[in-house]
């Protein structure tokens, strides 16, 4: 049996899985920190 | 201390009893904003390191071969999804006891990264089943116990979210975080109680049945991976504050 593409696998769902949560939650926090300044800015 | 915590203040001049000084979500973001990237950026730069090295610098394992190489991914995503819980029911015992403002915050944000990082644990460790064990699953202690955890972080999620739209305290989502938690030493010890399929335990505090070469990027990998995680849970901190500080000046201009 060849081993790399479970290997490969493994990395990919590990690779996608972070960084999309990583990417998301950046966006996220971005988005809600923006709107805070954004309420700053109307006063 | 009168003014800011001060990276001196985070660098170990606060006794554990001065902790409650991060209850204040201002003083915590002063503190919060400059930590997401060090730890953003460093957890990556060792994420990259660690698994360049277990990819293609480390040797395949004797009897494994080359599947050895998803330990550098399985272990670090198995230790952060127990980390996670571990982090929601000391955050849901500071809730509970102390009534710290930011308990519930952390918890809350603990449990995606957390859900997510057992998810990639029981992923890979199906892929690494497959060659290894040549199944995709089994119903051993270690494999049951994380997919229970898994269910336990969906259910915190559903929980705290619910609780909070209904303006609740988070009162129960903390005793569910508290109540979870003895799903920890079960899946510590399953390997221990119920000998199946899953190795045993390789990594000790004092020693290791790994050898040095396999050893150290896995360390460094999973140093990474901690390090992201931290980010990750401080940036979705930082939302959930920003949040909540719309919604009361929101409110606030209704009135």
């Amino acid at each position: 049996m060849t081993h790399w593409p479970f290997i490969l696998g493994a990395y990919g769902v590990a690779l996608v899985g972070t960084l999309g949560l990583t990417g998301w939650t950046f966006a996220a926090m971005r988005q809600a920190e923006r709107a805070v300044d954004a309420l700053k800015d109307e006063r | 201390m009168t003014g800011g915590v001060t990276a001196r203040a985070a660098l170990g001049y606060i006794r554990p009893g001065q902790m409650h000084i991060f209850a204040n979500p201002a003083r915590f973001l002063r503190l919060a904003r400059p930590l997401t990237g060090w730890f953003g950026w460093g957890g990556a730069l060792l994420i990259a390191a660690g698994l360049i090295w277990g990819l293609f610098v480390a040797p395949p394992d004797y009897l494994q071969g080359d599947t050895v190489r998803i330990i550098y991914i399985h272990v670090p995503a198995a230790w952060l999804g127990m980390a996670g819980w571990a982090g929601i029911a000391v955050a849901s015992l500071m809730q509970m006891v102390w009534r710290h403002p930011l308990a519930a915050v952390a918890a809350r944000s603990l449990a995606l990264p957390g859900a997510v990082f057992t998810f990639i644990c029981l992923a890979t460790g199906s892929l690494w089943g497959r060659p290894a064990w040549g199944t995709w699953w089994e119903w051993d202690g270690r494999m049951t116990s994380m997919l229970v955890l898994l269910f336990l972080y969906i259910g915190f999620i559903g929980l705290a979210d619910a609780e909070r739209e209904r303006g609740g305290e988070g009162r129960l989502s903390a005793i569910f975080g508290l109540v979870g938690a003895i799903n920890l030493p079960v899946i510590h010890y399953s390997v221990l109680w119920w000998r199946t399929l899953h190795q045993g335990q390789s990594i000790g505090l004092t020693r290791s049945s790994i050898d040095g070469s396999m050893l150290w990027p896995l360390f460094v990998s999973a140093a990474g991976f901690t390090f992201l995680f931290g980010a990750i849970v401080l940036m979705r901190m930082r939302t959930a504050l920003a949040r909540q500080k719309v919604e009361a000046r929101l409110r606030r201009m209704a009135a």
